[in-house]
């Protein structure tokens, strides 16, 4: 029995060494909102032969550190989720290798930051105020037009604002009052700001479900600093079927920061064909067509169709605040130690 | 005390080395990262600007004044629950007891979310208050106080006072008592001057590990305290994380540290002064139903407490589950409710086909698996360690602080040093049970040790003495009080492991989400049904914790036994 048992065994270890080849593992490093659909991932495995893992790493900031402090061993292959006010702070530290995707002839100039093209441009969004309609119609409100508005008494303690120091639309609606007023202007509207009552609380969660009276917790303030594609969000994740948003975006002119995502290549990978192929179909109409729905962001590749809900109920600003990601780089200690002085204590 | 014989300090030695594993285990999964990140991080030049330690004060200063406020509450509340579970038998004992441990794995976005349905501006007490009152504006302020801190410190710590009291209490000789009374000591004398001594090493031993848990709080201050307040756990994370200056985080690393490592080993040092050997007594010795009418109004209080400050925060959580509020969004009057199991029925649903869709079996699977490798991990071997640490010698004085310095440790700072020790493997499975097992650690071996260290020595001197082995003198004599306390230890780590969040989400995560990384990622999104999604969720979390909790409270040793 043994002397057949043996060398069965030895030719079946022989056989799989020599069976179809193991797909290689190409691994990518994102931020935990990072999401995707099931069938466009495993599309671009089978068309590979390679098998990709996600590493979801934490919030963008840790996600960041965390490709740092591993650059001499990296952890992954591509780091998607470094946006543009921490882009500076990825590219000095030297994470990414060049890499010119020809796809990139496609995407508009205004999001490409990185003239070597180490970080490319993936989505962008666009942080802005949402506003409870019903709120606004009920009272017979007008609808705040320019940042200026929001001093006004009208709109006294109705907005709720996330600390920028520990949150990243925080960070970004900051960042816009800074491009819209200068430096140090926009301290100015901010002193004005906190004696009309604006209330401050650390993260978006909070802000969104708790404060806004426009979603779920039904909290006391119609006005909340998120997203410009909160209230398309709104619709599809209705508890029952909503014919209209029951909220919308401030959209006047610099009243939104424009926060561009970006992936790149990292360098020591030892899958740098695979890796660029990922950056590539990162790029592609099949993969930007995919994200508004999973990451609720907008696709830079023109080409791509966005979803209906989102054409319907997203608005996107004609004039969204922008600032160079080097001076945000050089200033963002400041801009924010000043900030909390100024609204904190 | 006469000088210990060469014989005695040989077993001393042999007895030290049963802490060797637990010490390995941190050395290498504490002691190596953090050193790493700190000696990579650590900048002399910020030392010498004024500001650094302006900021530094600031941030210390807060953290210890909240610490010991809300470590004093929580005795205030705990220790009077802690009599009662000891003392009284009433109905519902049991789930009462397990309840209120699931506080203590909430992650805290739900709590928050929780107190706010209850006491927040838009709460139900100030709506009720409003219509009763006639006010324009909410009477109650409680989101973004020192009072919101408070109270959910008190909230998730209460547990810690109440298990590591009950069970030194249960277990008291009731006979000490009784013979205090008979020698004319009212119930003040009693308390006073033979219950609180005795109690003294669990006392201190729930107090030092409170106070760990609120100096090192993090979420509660984040998300009830809001951007006024912040403690060094906070500032690490906001100066490591958003700031991206590394060197100011290492720096308040390193003072939560060393305060830390001050109180451990003050802690350390204090312990054997004031442990009084007592014989421990079957638990069943000391109950009995409340008689006298002082005693029923006591329970009735206590109970109402227990609603009050836990039943009806936790509730909101399940009720919000199954609740919808009406479509009419915006509107500022009246909240209308209809009942609905629509947010469960769409967990098992993955609408959007994502890649990422976290099925709840398999987040609780992966849950509970995470959860009972910790429990054995953490027994194994923290059983050892605190049976070598009740000898009472020089090295395990050091040791004992040792291990109680990973509650002080800021997460942010661990989870960076694991990824430049371990690298690519950091992101296996295997290092979520290993991290939870640096949290539930010290918990298992502060239950353990003041159990063992009030063994008079004279029990097993006797059963030796009387023909038995070592080994036989060990298992008649310290097993079963060991077991005992090692089910309340097991609970520590089980519910430790079901509700951290922190570690797990400083590793990376490639495909086992957790419970508390599923809720998360629903509540990361807008929309009613996310919202509604995770409270499913954070419901089916607290049935699990409740259900483990009874189970382990189950094995009770067998009969034969008990003493």
């Amino acid at each position: 029995m043994r002397k057949i048992f043996i060398p069965l065994l030895l030719g079946l270890l022989v056989l799989t060494a020599c069976g179809p080849r193991q797909p290689a593992t190409l691994t990518v490093m994102t931020h935990d909102s990072f999401a995707a659909s099931e069938e466009v991932i495993r599309a671009f495995e089978q068309e590979n032969n390679v098998k990709v893992t996600f590493l979801a790493s934490g919030d963008t900031g840790t996600a960041l550190n965390k490709a740092i402090l591993s650059k001499d061993a990296p952890l992954a292959d591509v780091f998607y989720g470094v946006d543009n006010t921490f882009l500076s702070r990825a590219l000095e530290a030297g994470i990414f290798e060049p890499y010119a995707s020809p796809l990139l002839k496609d995407i508009p100039q205004e999001f490409q930051l990185d003239p070597e093209s180490r970080a490319l441009p993936v989505d962008y969004g666009d942080v802005c105020i949402n506003y409870d309609k019903a709120y606004f119609a009920e009272h017979n409100l007008p609808i705040p037009q320019r940042l200026e508005d929001l001093t006004r008494p009208e709109y006294r303690g109705l907005l709720v604002v996330e600390n920028p120091a520990t949150s990243s639309p925080g960070l970004a609606f900051l960042l816009a009052t800074v491009a819209h007023f200068g430096d140090p202007g926009y301290l100015d509207f901010w002193r004005a700001l906190r004696e009309n009552g604006v209330v401050v609380v650390n993260d978006w969660e909070t802000a969104y479900y708790t404060n806004f009276s426009g979603s779920s917790g039904k909290g006391p303030q119609p006005m909340v600093v998120s997203y410009g594609s909160s209230p398309p969000a709104e619709v599809i994740f209705a508890e029952q079927p909503l014919e209209e948003a029951p909220t919308a975006s401030l959209v006047g002119p610099n009243m939104c920061f424009r926060q561009v995502e970006f992936v790149g290549v990292l360098k020591g990978t030892k899958h740098r064909d695979l890796a660029r192929k990922f950056v590539d179909f990162m790029l592609s109409v099949r993969f930007q067509e995919d994200m508004p729905l999973q990451m609720f962001v907008f696709p830079v590749n023109p080409q791509a169709k966005l979803p209906d809900a989102f054409v319907q109920y997203a608005q996107i600003p004609e004039q969204p605040a922008r600032l160079d990601p080097a001076l945000i780089a050089a200033n963002r200690e400041k801009w924010i130690q000043a900030w909390t002085e100024t609204v904190l204590r | 005390m006469a000088n210990p014989s060469p014989k005695r300090r040989a077993r001393e030695r042999a007895a030290s080395l049963l802490a060797l594993p637990a010490t390995l285990f941190l050395a290498v999964f504490f002691v190596l990262p953090l050193a790493r990140i700190l000696l990579y991080a650590l900048d002399g030049r910020l030392l010498l600007q004024a500001d650094t330690w302006e900021r530094v004060g600031r941030a210390l200063g807060f953290t210890v004044y909240q610490a010991a406020l809300s470590t004093l509450l929580t005795l205030v509340v705990g220790v009077p629950l802690a009599f009662l579970f000891a003392r009284y038998e009433f109905p519902g004992k049991r789930l009462w007891r397990a309840l209120l441990a699931v506080p203590f794995m909430l992650p805290t976005v739900v709590v928050a979310a929780g107190f706010n349905a209850f006491l927040g501006d838009r709460g139900w007490l100030n709506l009720t208050l409003m219509r009763l009152l006639g006010l324009g504006a909410p009477p109650v302020r409680f989101t973004g106080t020192l009072t919101a801190i408070l109270v959910a410190h008190v909230f998730y710590n209460t547990t810690l006072v109440v298990r590591l009291l009950a069970h030194a209490l249960e277990h008291l000789d009731p006979h000490l008592e009784q013979a205090a009374r008979m020698l004319g000591a009212d119930g003040g004398k009693v308390l006073r001057h033979v219950t609180l001594p005795l109690l003294r090493p669990s006392l201190l031993a729930a107090t030092a590990l409170v106070f760990l848990f609120d100096f090192t709080s993090f979420g509660v201050i984040l998300l009830l305290g809001g951007p006024t307040f912040a403690t060094l756990e906070v500032e690490i994370y906001v100066q490591g994380m958003h700031l991206l200056n590394l060197p100011l985080a290492a720096l308040l690393s390193v003072v939560q540290l060393l305060c830390t490592a001050a109180l451990s080993s003050l802690y350390s040092h204090l312990l054997p002064r004031i442990v009084t050997p007592f014989s421990l007594r079957p638990a069943e010795a000391n109950l009995r139903a409340p008689r006298r009418w002082g005693e029923k109004l006591f329970l009735l209080s206590s109970l109402a407490l227990l609603v009050a400050l836990f039943l009806v925060p936790m509730t909101s959580v399940p009720f919000r589950s199954v609740a919808r509020l009406e479509a009419a969004r915006g509107e500022r009057g009246e909240v209308r409710y209809g009942l609905t199991a629509d947010y469960y029925r769409e967990l098992f649903l993955n609408r959007r086909s994502s890649l990422f869709y976290v099925p709840p079996l398999a987040a609780a699977r992966n849950s509970l698996a995470y959860a009972l490798a910790t429990v054995l991990l953490s027994m194994a071997l923290g059983t050892p360690a605190a049976i070598a640490l009740a000898r009472r010698g020089q090295v395990a004085r050091t040791l004992d602080a040792l291990f109680m310095l990973p509650l002080g440790a800021s997460a942010v700072t661990l989870g960076l040093g694991f990824l430049m020790v371990f690298r690519r493997a950091v992101t296996s499975p295997w290092l979520v049970p290993l991290a939870h097992t640096l949290i539930a650690l010290p918990l298992v071996i502060r239950t353990l040790q003041p159990a063992l260290a009030s063994i008079p020595p004279r029990l097993q001197e006797a059963a030796r003495v009387l023909g038995a082995s070592p080994w036989r003198a060990w298992w008649t004599v310290e097993w079963p009080i060991l077991w005992r306390a090692s089910l309340a230890a097991a609970t520590f780590a089980f519910t430790v492991s079901l509700g951290e969040f922190g570690a797990t989400l400083l590793l990376a995560r490639p495909e086992y989400p957790t419970l508390p990384v599923a809720i998360y990622r629903f509540l990361s999104q807008p929309g009613g049904l996310n919202y509604g999604q995770a409270m499913a969720m954070t419901t089916i979390l607290m049935a699990f914790t409740t259900g483990g909790i009874l189970l382990i409270e189950r094995l009770r040793p067998p009969a034969s036994t008990e003493f």
